[in-house]
């Protein structure tokens, strides 16, 4: 199991619940209860070469979290890694409290986006691996965090269409797909990626070794879409 | 005479050269200008395709990244049609950019209303810290497009207009420039509609204000001019008629004042034909602006 350390606090996988409980006021909160919080975990914990003590690192990857709604698993697994305080938890929402129900990166120290309206956290992600591809920095990767019912949204399209025929191959998106969309064909969301050029895989959303094996696959030239399917939203 | 569009390639490639920071982003449109600044710098020159969200997204992405995105294509789709991705991914993001538009009032009468856009000065006053440069003749658009990627990281916009007084101005990126004095009234004349506005107030006893930058609106400027001239304001503006009311009554809040706001109609006209057609239309012509002028100010402007 990976730990770490913040102020002389120990936080594991196991600590999310109970994190994610001090926002909520619930303490039996589980883990099913939000469909993005093992792919933030094996992600944070894993794959993104991020450190809170160095968050304008040029050479750190940016993860930006495009599905702003149901933070509560994003800012525990922050507060896990020693971006933000525990203590901030508990003011999930209020006035003068840095974590509001959707995330705004003014305020929030790790954040690399505000996100919210649907459809925006894509092409921004696409413009980041266009910065840093123009200043010779190859090492960090883009990521960005979007979810299945967000992909109604056409400006999603526009930046999955231009980023697959350019070989934007430092841009990774993850699809955490809880069939929240209304009108979806099985399978489609992969397809739609493939069709544009993107490595594509479909993964089970809670499977940390699988959802790992996911997220590091090679994808020479080409930008890569791991699918995450968690249980529907409304099952 | 080349337009103010004209100059925009040859200005950015040169700044493309200078500044590494500096990145254009273009959606089809506009590209064949940028065909040698592509091959020298094909990580800095970047056309999405048609896809204006993605402008904007890509742009503010750049910015994210510590660099100075400029992004160009017609006013209607730089900022009418991805307006939320001007408000959130440039605003809310707290990041800035540079928006060159062009053909934004009415600068391709045959192309109908869809390429229009006389709101776009209006939409962007619904936003916090937006710059906007409206030059009257290619040079300004030279020198304020200059002024517009130096500025930081500010949000600047600046408008090319097919349409051009017969001389450039040396403007400052800032001030308005006083062009005529005179003590019964202020005409503040936006950009290309400077040389119309100095026909129409020509033996009428005006100051007349030139602006190319609006926003920050230059309140000193015109509180200055009134204390010589009387608070009677005359606003033409070559985009939606009223668009800098507002600002005027603030710069002079405490001064009893009036504002004539003048400028192209809300309404559709649905006509196609020529620029000077629509000009006219609009009563933004010489005739229509001095009479409109005289008749706000009163006969005591005669000369």
């Amino acid at each position: 199991m990976t730990i770490t350390e913040e102020s002389g606090r120990v936080h594991g996988y196991a600590d999310l619940s109970r994190l994610m409980g001090l926002m909520t006021g619930d303490e039996k909160h589980g883990p099913a209860a939000t469909s993005t919080l093992d792919v933030l975990w094996v992600l944070y914990d894993r794959v993104l070469r991020v450190r809170p003590e160095r968050p304008e690192d040029p050479e750190r990857d940016r993860f930006l979290l495009s599905k702003g709604h149901g933070p509560m698993a994003y800012y525990a697994v922050l507060a896990a890694k020693g971006f933000v305080p525990v203590e901030w938890l508990a003011r999930f929402g209020a006035y003068d409290s840095p974590l509001g129900h959707h995330p705004d990166r003014t305020l929030v120290p790790g954040v690399e986006i505000g996100s919210g309206s649907l459809g925006h956290g894509l092409p921004i992600a696409v413009g980041t691996a266009l910065g840093l591809r123009a200043q010779g920095l190859r090492r960090p990767r883009v990521w960005t965090l979007v979810g299945d019912a967000e992909l109604d949204e056409g400006s999603n399209h526009e930046a999955i269409a231009y980023a697959g025929p350019t070989g934007l191959e430092n841009l990774h998106a993850v699809v955490v797909d809880n069939s929240s969309a209304s009108h979806a064909r099985t399978g489609g969301i992969a397809a739609r990626f493939e069709a544009a050029g993107w490595s594509a895989a479909t993964v089970d959303g809670r499977d940390h070794t699988a959802l790992y094996a996911a997220f590091t696959a090679p994808h020479p030239g080409r930008p890569h879409v791991v699918v995450a399917r968690v249980e529907p939203k409304n099952s | 005479m080349d337009t103010m569009r004209d100059r925009l390639a040859p200005v950015l490639s040169r700044l493309l050269d200078e500044d590494p920071r500096v990145a254009v982003v273009l959606a089809e449109i506009g590209k064949d200008g940028f065909a040698e600044a592509l091959r020298r710098h094909p990580d800095r020159v970047i056309n999405v395709g048609i896809r204006e969200q993605l402008l904007v997204g890509a742009g503010a992405g750049l910015a994210l990244t510590g660099m100075r995105p400029v992004l160009h294509t017609f006013a209607s789709f730089l900022v009418e049609r991805p307006f939320e991705q001007v408000k959130l991914d440039l605003g809310h993001q707290g990041v800035g950019a540079v928006l060159v538009s062009a053909a934004a009032s009415y600068d391709w009468p045959a192309g109908g209303y869809t390429h229009m856009a006389p709101g776009d000065v209006t939409l962007l006053d619904t936003l916090d810290g937006w710059t906007v440069h409206v030059p009257g003749h290619p040079d300004e658009a030279g020198t304020l497009l200059r002024h517009a990627v130096a500025a930081g990281d500010d949000k600047v916009y600046v408008r090319l207009s097919l349409q051009s007084n017969a001389q450039g101005r040396p403007v400052d990126g800032g001030r308005f420039l006083p062009v005529r004095e005179g003590r019964s009234g202020v005409v503040v004349a936006v950009g290309p509609l400077l040389d119309t506005v100095l026909t129409a107030t020509e033996g009428l006893d005006v100051t007349v204000l030139y602006a190319t930058t609006v926003r920050p609106f230059d309140a000193a400027a015109l509180r200055r001019a009134t204390a010589e001239a009387g608070a009677d304001v005359v606003l033409v503006e070559p985009y939606l008629a009223g668009t800098s009311t507002a600002a005027a009554n603030d710069a002079l809040a405490d001064v009893p004042h009036r504002v004539l706001g003048l400028g192209v109609g809300r309404a559709e006209l649905r006509r196609y034909g020529q620029a000077a057609e629509h000009t006219a239309a609009h009563g933004l012509d010489a005739r229509s602006l001095r009479e409109r002028i005289s008749g706000f100010l009163g006969g005591s402007t005669a000369a």
